[in-house]
């Protein structure tokens, strides 16, 4: 008997519309020293989807984003964005970080921070104009944030600081949005500003993909869920993907079974 | 003496004087706006690295110099020397902190002192080696302005504006890495070559200020004047240009004391000249200087004392602690037998109305309520409008 002809690897995770999907990741793996922190992780972003990551501390959801964005080196995998390299789509991503990943005591007001989201259009070398500054408080305004335009950054509440690094992704303009926890730490008034942001850029034809810790609110924001635990769990709409096995197996004993079934029924 | 200190400063002292008088202005200029940078990247002990760095390659370019015949006191050669072995010990610096698990600051640590070894091992040969201008090099550990050329100050001054010229041309990109390194890196942005930009312009000022300044204290000079500005103002341009302001100043001023007293180390005095201008910013800036920062706390304290005393009294008890105590003596809230005057009860009333009406704004707006600080004695009338007060009203109890 003959052994089993090997077919080429490709074909195990065909990419669907590989040519327009915002994000498209295939078998990607990092490690920090010789500890997986996301393992053959496959997972194609819809267009226009409000997707959540979310999985228990640990699960590799923020490095997620840092390794699609080259911020952290991948050991194996590739990562397509509207088809294109990384390098060639940069300026169709907006990058919200975690906000406690910077500065506040950086000399700068908030308007400043938005015209950072101007810069690759103002380009190299170039002075910030009365224009771009213009822009910045529009943006600001979009947030909520007009009347703390000139306001030191570090003098703003987390959720200020979160709306102001919101602004900033705005004046980006981007097709695609990776966001870093935005709900972390903030008010009601911010949670609500974020939402109404995702659903405005959503309706311009925007992906936003966010990663997301409160289980809670998770099914009223999205319509798209990615579930991490190194590994991807599940991925597609939130009411396939909320569901009590998904959740056990990505979560196990880290929340209680009653929580779980909860969350489940909302979804 | 004064009046000689007077025409220096004035740049009426001759030519010369002049001429070095400028080329140490425009130093401490480059050193205060480069420094701005490198100040807010958190990284600004690298350039102690980088000036002790440059002390081998003083030293090789001397021995250079005098091996090719001269006198191996050429600034120029010097000032290469100096680049060469301080771009070196930065790349120990980076490398060292890239590839092993150790600190910037023990990189830094190890880096400087084995270079500023090997430059001592260095300077000591060359002194057995009787050569002409031997003596001179010592100026480059302390510093000196007496064997300052006009040729080389011109060259000191205008090396000085270039690097300027480059650092503000660059000043919003340094800026954004410094700010946030993860959204400029998401952008495409090389960090790391901006780092090394940033770096080369440090190296640069340092090796343009060695001779004048000496490598022991040329770090002062990119520290001082950025630590001082930033006790000025909330906004990068003008911490820039406060941060090169201070630094010409304290070329200036330390430059002409040096000139008029030939044996006193320029580095030294120029340094303490800056100390004096970080002193006083550190004292009396507005907002964030520690004068501005106490009277803030005592007004705070008087106004919750008073705060606490209103409340206290209208609930019929006494002011609870001595502060609030005298406060309402002070004002007239209480007489001598602890019976509430009528000033007192209007003034009792009024801060527990004020106290309750902010209660119920908070519990049926808690978010717009984060905008207002319970402690910042604003009086809600004068905040809120007409209409919101009144319905407040309605609903308090």
């Amino acid at each position: 008997m003959n052994p089993p002809r090997l077919i080429p690897f490709e074909t195990k995770h065909p990419r669907r519309d590989a040519a327009s999907a915002p994000l498209s990741v295939r078998g990607l793996t990092v490690a920090y020293d010789n500890k997986p922190a996301i393992w053959d992780l496959d997972f194609d972003a819809p267009d226009q989807g409000l997707i959540a990551v979310i999985g228990p501390n640990g699960a590799g959801k923020s490095t997620m984003i840092k390794a699609i964005l080259g911020l952290v080196p991948a050991l194996a995998g590739d990562v397509l964005i509207f088809g294109q390299k990384l390098r060639r789509a940069r300026q169709r991503i907006a990058y919200v970080p975690q906000r406690t990943s910077v500065d506040w005591d950086f000399p700068a007001s908030a308007e400043d921070v938005v015209a950072m989201g101007l810069y690759g259009e103002i380009g190299w070398c170039r002075p910030v104009r009365k224009r771009h500054r213009e822009a910045a408080r529009a943006y600001l305004d979009r947030v909520g944030m007009a009347d703390f335009a000139a306001r030191q950054i570090g003098q703003l509440s987390g959720g200020q600081q979160q709306r102001v690094f919101l602004a900033r992704a705005l004046a980006q303009k981007a097709e695609l949005y990776l966001m870093d926890e935005p709900f972390a730490g903030v008010d009601a008034a911010t949670e609500h500003a974020i939402v109404d942001v995702m659903r405005d850029v959503r309706r311009d034809g925007a992906t936003v993909i966010c990663v997301h810790h409160d289980l809670q609110t998770v099914a009223d924001y999205f319509d798209h869920a990615l579930i991490l635990n190194v590994r991807s769990v599940a991925a597609g709409p939130i009411h396939d993907v909320l569901t009590e096995d998904f959740l056990q197996s990505a979560y196990g004993g880290r929340l209680a079974a009653t929580e779980i079934r909860a969350i489940a029924g909302i979804g | 003496m004064f009046g000689e200190l007077l025409s220096i400063l004035t740049f009426q002292a001759g030519y010369n004087t002049s001429v070095v008088l400028t080329g140490v202005i425009a130093l401490g200029i480059g050193g205060g706006v480069i420094g701005v940078f490198s100040f807010l990247r958190k990284r600004a002990l690298i350039s102690d690295a980088i000036s002790h760095a440059t002390l081998p390659g003083i030293a090789l370019a001397f021995l250079i110099g005098i091996s090719f015949g001269g006198t191996g006191r050429n600034l120029a050669l010097l000032m290469a020397g100096a680049a060469l072995t301080g771009a070196l010990g930065v790349l120990c610096v980076q490398w060292i902190r890239d590839h092993t698990r150790l600190p910037e600051d023990t990189a830094i640590g190890t880096v400087l002192s084995v270079f500023f070894g090997l430059g001592i091992v260095l300077l000591s040969h060359i002194q057995t080696l009787q050569a002409a201008g031997q003596a001179g090099l010592n100026s480059f550990l302390l510093g000196s302005t007496a064997a300052l050329t006009a040729g080389e100050a011109e060259l000191i001054g205008g090396a000085s504006l270039a690097t300027v010229l480059l650092a503000l041309l660059l000043m919003k990109e340094f800026g954004a890495v410094a700010f946030d390194e993860g959204f400029a890196a998401a952008q495409g942005w090389r960090v790391a070559r901006f780092d090394l930009a940033m770096l080369g312009l440090l190296l640069a000022i340092v090796a343009i200020g060695l001779k004048t300044v000496g490598l022991v204290l040329i770090i002062a000079l990119v520290i001082i004047p950025p630590a001082a500005a930033r006790f000025w103002t909330e906004r990068l341009g003008r911490m820039v240009l406060l941060s090169g302001l201070f630094g010409g100043l304290a070329g200036w001023i330390g430059g002409s004391m040096s000139a008029l007293l030939p044996d006193m180390p320029a580095g030294a005095v120029i340094v303490l000249a800056a100390a004096g201008i970080f002193t006083l910013s550190f004292l009396f800036a507005p907002s964030r200087g520690v004068l501005a920062w106490c009277a803030r706390r005592i007004q705070l304290q008087f106004r919750t004392a008073s705060m606490r005393g209103l409340l206290a009294m209208a609930d019929g008890y006494l002011p609870p602690d001595r502060l609030s105590l005298r406060l309402a003596r002070w004002r007239g809230y209480m007489d001598a037998d602890a019976a509430l005057t009528e000033k007192g009860q209007a003034a009792a009333l009024d801060m527990s109305r004020q106290q309750r009406l902010w209660h119920t704004y908070r519990s049926r707006h808690p978010d717009a309520a984060l905008a207002f600080n319970p402690l910042s004695g604003y009086r809600i009338e004068d905040v809120l409008s007409a209409d919101m007060v009144a319905s407040l009203d309605r609903e308090t109890p």
